[in-house]
């Protein structure tokens, strides 16, 4: 079975976010790892390819320090790479993350996609169901297990209050949640290993596109850090006059009820 | 082949998140129990960190002196007592094999203690010989194909989890520090056997202990390089694991730091964080002057090694200056912390206990400054 993964470099999950002089979010000097939704991805991959033979490509979009994230993802087990890094990819917004996306996987015979759940930083959910949509294949998201053949994938996922279980005919798009499995380190003969395995780096232009046609749908206008933590407030008094107190705050200041 | 740069970034990513979700979690019950869990150091092996100064050929990682002091960097930030085991193995436990082994000897042990299913040891201190190597006393005395080695090695650090000792054993009493010989040993040889487990200040967790030889009867193919060189082989043993040491030392320091400046703008008193006081802004900028220092001497004298250039000098300074700001970096995390400083829950009481250590084994800072001296009298010809 060809598995294709989608994965995407993120900030360290304890990196201090600064902005820069324009406002932006300033990325010098920070620990960039795999968003750890796409590890899931990588690590159920591989496992399958173990069990059931094939290749598994790793497929990201981003600057050149993303060669670090694939680089890693073959280290773990992963046999090709593709980055597409241009200039013009600076600024995308999950639209032409899944066009670009879906140029790079077209050209690769695949009979399963995986990607994470979400990415940490942005948030957005949005990138591998769009690409699922722009290749037509059908997409299962926040899956906690999966059982595979050559034909059809079994995936059981995460619904309000329980779970859910599927079955899907390939190729299809399954996201991982966390809980589908232990992502394995990469061994120091796994790096090594990784040293001599293919990873490509191609422009829009080597995937035939031009950055004219994909101007981002969403335009970030400003970014701001949330506000700072505000100290606690304590009400004393009588308990029931303090309950009022604190029922009429949770409605009226705090507007949680 | 040294790595490349994006090689030794996912390793130390790698370590990162690996002492973070591994090790970290495990820092009480270490500390508690004085016992790193076994599972823990399968894990450690399986992910390669017991080859890192093994060349590839046999296994291991092969990085060259910069690689090794960044990878022991991310390792001192968390409990000491893993990056002792891991440090020995890969230090003085290892490099004399790496060093001066022939073929057949790096063929037999390498590829094992690269993928840790044997760890290594160092023995040379004797009840009677510490900073004085030359004077040990275990004898070893040639009987045909064989070494009978007979004497009693102490505060060895893995001791009780090696498998493969560096030993140091005197074959010529007439030659002093000329009749000293090194042997490969290994665990299950006859006549070998593992003393009592040291009770020490910190490094809890870590294990130091006396080894036995009573009759131990070595191979003559187990000496380690030539007769008569062990006190030269482990001088230079000592030598190589510099630089690596003081790594660990500025991990700690770092970790330390970070520690220290996080409770300094959450403790409150007098009204205000205590940060707000000059005097612990200046205790904190002090601990990042010497930390800053150290990062510079540590680097630039592993590019050094890396290079191929003698540092006898450089190394012993390094050794000397990186245990030292550690020392008075976790003295100071210990003072910005107050009370809560003093006391067991507080992790900066346990850097402060292992930091002590650091000032004396592998050669004090008193015998590193020897060093410093002799070298600075050879090079101004005196």
């Amino acid at each position: 079975m060809n598995i294709v993964v989608c994965i995407k470099q993120t900030f360290d999950t304890e990196a201090k976010i600064a902005l820069d002089s324009q406002g932006k979010i300033d990325s010098q000097g920070v620990n960039l790892i795999i968003n750890p939704y796409d590890e899931f991805a990588i690590e159920e991959g591989i496992r399958l390819k173990e069990q059931l033979g094939g290749e598994v490509t790793v497929v990201s979009l981003g600057g050149e320090r993303a060669q670090e994230a694939i680089r890693t993802a073959l280290a773990m087990g992963a046999d090709k790479g593709i980055l597409v890094s241009d200039p013009s990819l600076e600024e995308v917004d999950e639209w032409v993350a899944a066009e670009v996306l879906a140029k790079a996987v077209e050209g690769i015979s695949y009979d399963l996609l995986l990607a994470g759940r979400i990415a940490i930083d942005d948030g957005s959910a949005q990138v591998a169901v769009r690409l699922a949509e722009k290749l037509g294949v059908p997409s299962v998201s926040s899956v906690l297990k999966i059982e595979a053949d050559g034909e059809k994938i079994t995936a059981v996922r995460e619904i309000d209050g329980g779970t859910e279980t599927l079955e899907i005919p390939l190729p299809a798009m399954v996201t991982a949640q966390k809980g589908l499995n232990e992502p394995r380190y990469p061994s120091v003969a796994g790096i090594m290993k990784a040293k001599r395995k293919p990873l490509n780096v191609v422009s829009l232009a080597d995937l035939g596109l031009n950055a004219g046609d994909l101007s981002p749908k969403m335009v970030v206008d400003s970014t701001a850090l949330p506000e700072a933590r505000k100290g606690g407030r304590k009400l004393e008094g009588e308990p029931d006059q303090v309950a009022k107190e604190l029922v009429q705050l949770l409605r009226d200041e705090a507007k949680v009820i | 082949m040294d790595l490349s740069t994006e090689e030794l970034n996912i390793i130390l990513q790698t370590v990162r998140t690996f002492m973070k979700k591994e090790v970290e979690p495990l820092a009480e019950k270490m500390e508690e129990e004085d016992e790193i869990p076994r599972s823990l150091l399968d894990k450690a092996a399986e992910m390669g960190l017991f080859g890192i100064s093994i060349p590839q050929e046999y296994g291991g990682l092969g990085t060259g002196m910069v690689g090794k002091a960044s990878i022991f960097q991310e390792l001192g930030k968390g409990p000491n007592c893993f990056i002792s085991v891991i440090g020995c193995h890969n230090g003085i436990g290892s490099v004399g094999i790496v060093m001066e082994g022939n073929e057949e000897q790096k063929e037999r042990y390498l590829p094992k203690m690269a993928s840790g299913e044997w760890i290594g040891a160092f023995a040379l201190t004797e009840a009677s010989a510490g900073s004085d190597a030359s004077a040990i006393k275990t004898t070893a005395v040639r009987k045909g194909d064989k070494y009978i080695l007979n004497g009693t090695k102490q505060f060895i650090t893995n001791g009780d989890i090696a498998h493969v000792f560096t030993v140091m054993a005197v074959t010529d009493k007439s030659k002093g520090a000329k009749g000293i010989t090194s042997f490969i040993v290994e665990r299950d040889f006859p006549g070998f056997s593992i003393g009592k487990k040291e009770v020490k200040m910190g490094l809890r967790g870590s294990h130091t202990t006396e080894l036995i030889f009573d009759n131990c009867e070595v191979p003559v193919e187990n000496v380690l390089g030539e007769e008569g060189r062990g006190y030269v082989n482990a001088l230079k043993i000592l030598a190589n694991g510099r630089a690596g040491l003081a790594a660990r030392c500025l991990g700690s320091c770092e970790k330390l730091l970070e520690i220290s400046l996080t409770y300094a703008t959450q403790r409150v008193q007098f009204g205000k964080p205590i940060f707000e006081n000059q005097i612990i802004q200046h205790y904190l900028a002090n601990m990042a002057i010497e930390i800053e220092a150290l990062r510079s001497l540590i680097y630039d004298v592993a590019r050094k090694v890396d290079n191929g250039e003698k540092v006898i000098k450089e190394a012993a300074i390094v050794k000397a200056f990186g245990s030292e700001v550690y020392g008075r970096v976790a003295d100071l995390a210990v003072q910005i912390h107050g009370g809560m400083g003093y006391m067991r829950e507080c992790e900066v009481e346990r850097y402060y206990r292992d930091a002590r250590i650091t000032r004396i084994y592998e050669g004090t800072s008193e015998i590193q400054r020897n060093i410093i001296a002799r070298q600075l009298k050879k090079e101004y010809g005196l």
